[in-house]
C-alpha cells in the first residue's frame, strides 16, 4: 500500500503565513456573501486583517528554516523575505483599491478574495522546491489574475485584457508543464534538491537524457518567462497593463514578477546549478537569461520611449525591470555567486515593488482627477498637485535609477553581481540602457513641471483619497528610506542563502 | 532482450493498430455493392431529418451549469476511490478528502448564495 505521511511530517506550520491566507481567502468568500453590498469597507478589513497577521507570523518564522509537505514547501530566508514583500505587495494594492472600485462601480467583495489567492499563489511559488507544487502554486497565482484583470467586465479594454492574459498565459503554462515532464523524464525526480543531486551526473554522460534535461530546463524557463514578461514572451503585458483596472495592474506587475522570480531563481539556482559542462564553470543556462535579460532591457526601455499612455509606458518599464532581475539571476548561473545575486534580486525587487505601487498609486489618482492616464493628463501637475508631482518625481527617479532612492540600490547590488560573474557586455547593456530609460521617466517629470495646462484652471476634485494617499506615502517612505539607509533590508537579505547545501 | 527489440514491439504495435481498422474498410470496399441514389447518399441515411441551421445558439446560462456539473463530476472521480478505500486510509488520507470536500462544499455555497442555482 502507499506510505502516506503522518500529520507531524506534513510540518505546516513552517509554511503557515501562505496557508493562513489560502485559507482565509476560502473563508472570506463565504463571508463575504452576508456582507451586505454597501458595507463592503468590512471585506477590505477582514482581508488586510489576514494579511497584517500574516505578515507578523512571518516575521516570527523568519529565522526557523523547515520545509513541509514532505520537502515540497521550504520555508527558508529566501521565501522569508518574499513572503515579506508579496504580502505587503497586497496590503498596499488592496487600500489602493477600494476607493478606485467604488469608483468606477466594480465595487465586489470577491476583488479582495482574489487578491488574497494570488497572495498565497506568490508566496507558495517562491517556496515551492517541488515542479508539481510550482505549477499548481502559479495557477493559483494565474487564474485569479485573469478574473482581477477582467474584473471591470462590461467595459471592453479590461475583457480584452483578461481574455489575453488568459489565452497566452494558459499557452505559458503548458509549456511549464511540458517543461516539467521533460525534467521529470530525465531525472525521475520533480523534487528540486534531487534534481539538483542527478542533474550534475547526467549532463555529464552526455548521453540522450540530458538532452531531455536542457530541453525540459529550457520549457521551463519559457513559462516562467511569460509570467515575469522577458523579451521574447512579453507580447501580452501592455495590452494586459493597460487594459486591467489600474489597481490590479499595480498588484500584477509586482506580484506576478515575485511569484514567478522566486520560482525562477529557485528551479535555476537549487535544481539547476550543477547543470555545467565541465565541474567550477557556469552553468550552462547562464548564457541563455543572461541574452533574455539583454534583449529584455533593450526591448522594454527602447519600446517604452514612445509610449504615450503612463500605464503602457509602466507596462514596458515593469519589462525592463523584468530583465535587470534576470541579469540577477544569470550571474547566480557562476558558481559561488549565486547567494550573493539572490540578495541583489530580492533588494531590487524590493525596491521596484515600492516604486512601482507608489508610480501607480499615483496613476489612479492622476485618473481620478483628470479622467485619464495618458502623459498630456499629467500636464502642468506641479502646479495643480505639487505633493502628488513630488512623489512621482521620486518614483520616476527611483525606477531610473538616480542615487538616494531605492531603485539605485537595486541597481547597483545588481550590477555589481553581474560583474563579479564576468558577464561585462551584460552589464554595458544594463547601464546604457538605464541611461535610455532616463528619457521617458525624465519625461513625465518634465510633463509634470515645465509645461503650463492649457485650460484646465478649473478648480479640480480632490485628487486622491487617503487610502491612495497612503499608499503613495508609504512607497515613498520606502523608497526613499531603502535609498538612504538600504542595511534596513540587507541585513535581512544577508542571511539569504539559497544553496547552502550544494556549493560551499 | 537488446533495445532495439524492445523498440520493435512498438513498431509491430503501430503497424497493427494501422492495420486493424483499416482492413475492415478495404474489404467493404472491395465487396460492397455500388447502387447509389439519392436517398443512400444522405448525411445520415436513417433516422430524423434535419431541420433548420446548426449554428443555433444556446442560452448563456448553460455555461454556468456547466462549470457546476463539471465540479461535482471531478468530485465523483476523486471521491470514488477514497470511498472505496476508506477503512485503509490513516489520518492524512482522511483529512485530504475532508479538505476536498470543503473546497467543494466553499464553492457550492457561493453559487448558491449568488443564485447560480435558479433558472432565471
Amino acid at each position: 500500500m502507499l506510505q502516506l505521511p503522518s500529520l507531524e511530517t506534513l510540518n505546516m506550520g513552517a509554511a503557515l503565513p501562505a496557508i493562513s491566507i489560502a485559507a482565509w481567502a476560502c473563508i472570506l468568500l463565504l463571508i463575504d456573501l452576508w456582507i451586505p453590498k454597501d458595507r463592503k469597507i468590512l471585506t477590505v478589513y477582514l482581508a488586510a486583517g489576514n494579511l497584517v497577521f500574516a505578515f507578523i507570523a512571518n516575521l516570527l518564522v523568519f529565522n526557523q528554516s523547515g520545509d513541509s509537505f514532505m520537502g515540497m514547501y521550504v520555508a527558508d530566508q529566501f521565501s522569508g523575505v518574499m513572503n515579506l514583500i508579496i504580502i505587503g505587495t497586497a496590503l498596499l494594492s488592496i487600500v489602493l483599491s477600494f476607493d478606485y472600485l467604488k469608483r468606477v462601480g466594480i465595487e465586489r467583495g470577491e476583488y479582495y478574495v482574489l487578491v488574497l489567492f494570488v497572495t498565497a499563489g506568490a508566496m507558495f511559488m517562491a517556496a515551492a522546491n517541488d515542479l508539481i507544487l510550482i505549477f499548481v502554486a502559479l495557477e493559483l497565482l494565474s487564474i485569479p489574475l485573469y478574473v482581477l484583470s477582467a474584473f471591470r467586465a462590461p467595459d471592453i479594454r479590461s475583457e480584452e485584457a483578461g481574455m489575453k492574459y488568459f489565452l497566452l498565459g494558459a499557452f505559458a503554462s503548458a509549456f511549464l508543464v511540458f517543461g516539467g515532464a521533460m525534467v521529470y523524464g530525465a531525472t525521475g525526480t520533480t523534487n528540486l534538491n534531487e534534481i539538483a543531486a542527478s542533474a550534475g551526473m547526467i549532463i555529464a554522460s552526455n548521453s540522450s537524457t540530458s538532452l531531455f534535461l536542457l530541453l525540459g530546463a529550457a520549457l521551463l524557463l519559457v513559462g516562467l518567462g511569460f509570467k515575469v514578461a522577458a523579451v521574447p514572451f512579453h507580447e501580452w503585458t501592455p495590452d494586459v497593463y493597460e487594459g486591467a483596472p489600474t489597481p490590479v495592474t499595480a498588484f500584477m506587475s509586482v506580484a506576478a514578477k515575485l511569484g514567478g522570480f522566486g520560482s525562477l531563481l529557485r528551479i535555476l539556482v537549487v535544481g539547476m546549478s550543477a547543470v555545467t559542462m565541465t565541474a567550477g564553470e557556469p552553468a550552462v543556462w547562464q548564457n541563455v537569461v543572461a541574452i533574455l535579460a539583454g534583449l529584455t532591457m533593450i526591448v522594454g526601455n527602447i519600446v517604452a520611449l514612445s509610449q504615450a499612455n503612463i500605464k503602457r509606458m509602466l507596462a514596458y518599464s515593469s519589462i525592463a525591470n523584468a530583465g535587470y532581475i534576470l541579469m540577477a539571476v544569470a550571474a547566480a548561473g557562476s558558481p559561488g555567486l549565486a547567494n550573493e545575486a539572490t540578495r541583489g534580486a530580492l533588494v531590487y525587487m524590493l525596491a521596484y515593488m515600492f516604486t512601482n505601487m507608489g508610480a501607480f498609486a499615483v496613476v489612479i489618482a492622476v485618473e481620478r482627477a483628470n479622467g485619464g492616464a495618458d502623459l498630456e493628463h499629467f500636464v502642468g501637475l506641479g502646479k495643480a498637485r505639487p505633493m502628488l508631482a513630488i512623489m512621482m518625481v521620486v518614483f520616476m527617479m527611483s525606477l531610473t535609477g538616480i542615487p538616494l532612492t531605492g531603485g539605485f540600490i537595486g541597481k547597483a547590488l545588481v550590477f555589481a553581481t553581474t560583474l563579479n560573474a564576468g558577464l561585462v557586455w551584460l552589464a554595458i547593456i544594463g547601464v546604457l540602457t538605464s541611461v535610455v530609460s532616463a528619457y521617458y521617466y525624465v519625461r513625465v517629470i518634465v510633463n509634470m513641471f515645465l509645461r503650463d495646462a492649457e485650460a484646465s484652471t478649473e478648480e479640480a476634485t480632490p485628487g486622491y483619497s487617503t487610502g491612495v494617499q497612503w499608499v503613495a506615502a508609504v512607497a515613498l517612505g520606502g523608497t526613499v528610506l531603502l535609498g538612504v539607509l538600504p542595511t534596513l533590508i540587507t541585513v535581512l537579505t544577508d542571511r539569504v542563502s539559497l544553496v547552502a547545501s550544494i556549493t560551499p | 532482450m537488446t533495445a532495439v527489440n524492445e523498440w520493435a514491439f512498438i513498431g509491430i504495435f503501430l503497424a497493427v493498430a494501422w492495420v486493424l481498422p483499416a482492413a475492415p474498410l478495404l474489404v467493404s470496399w472491395i465487396f460492397r455493392p455500388r447502387r447509389a441514389n439519392a436517398i443512400k447518399m444522405q448525411t445520415y441515411e436513417c433516422g430524423v431529418e434535419t431541420v433548420g441551421d446548426t449554428w443555433v445558439q444556446f442560452k448563456v446560462q448553460y455555461y454556468i451549469y456547466g462549470l457546476i456539473f463539471l465540479v461535482f463530476d471531478v468530485e465523483l472521480v476523486l471521491l470514488f476511490p477514497w470511498a472505496l478505500a476508506y477503512n485503509q486510509l490513516d489520518f492524512f488520507a482522511f483529512g485530504a478528502g475532508l479538505l476536498f470536500i470543503f473546497l467543494l462544499a466553499d464553492a457550492l455555497v457561493y453559487a448558491w448564495r449568488k443564485n447560480a442555482l435558479e433558472w432565471a
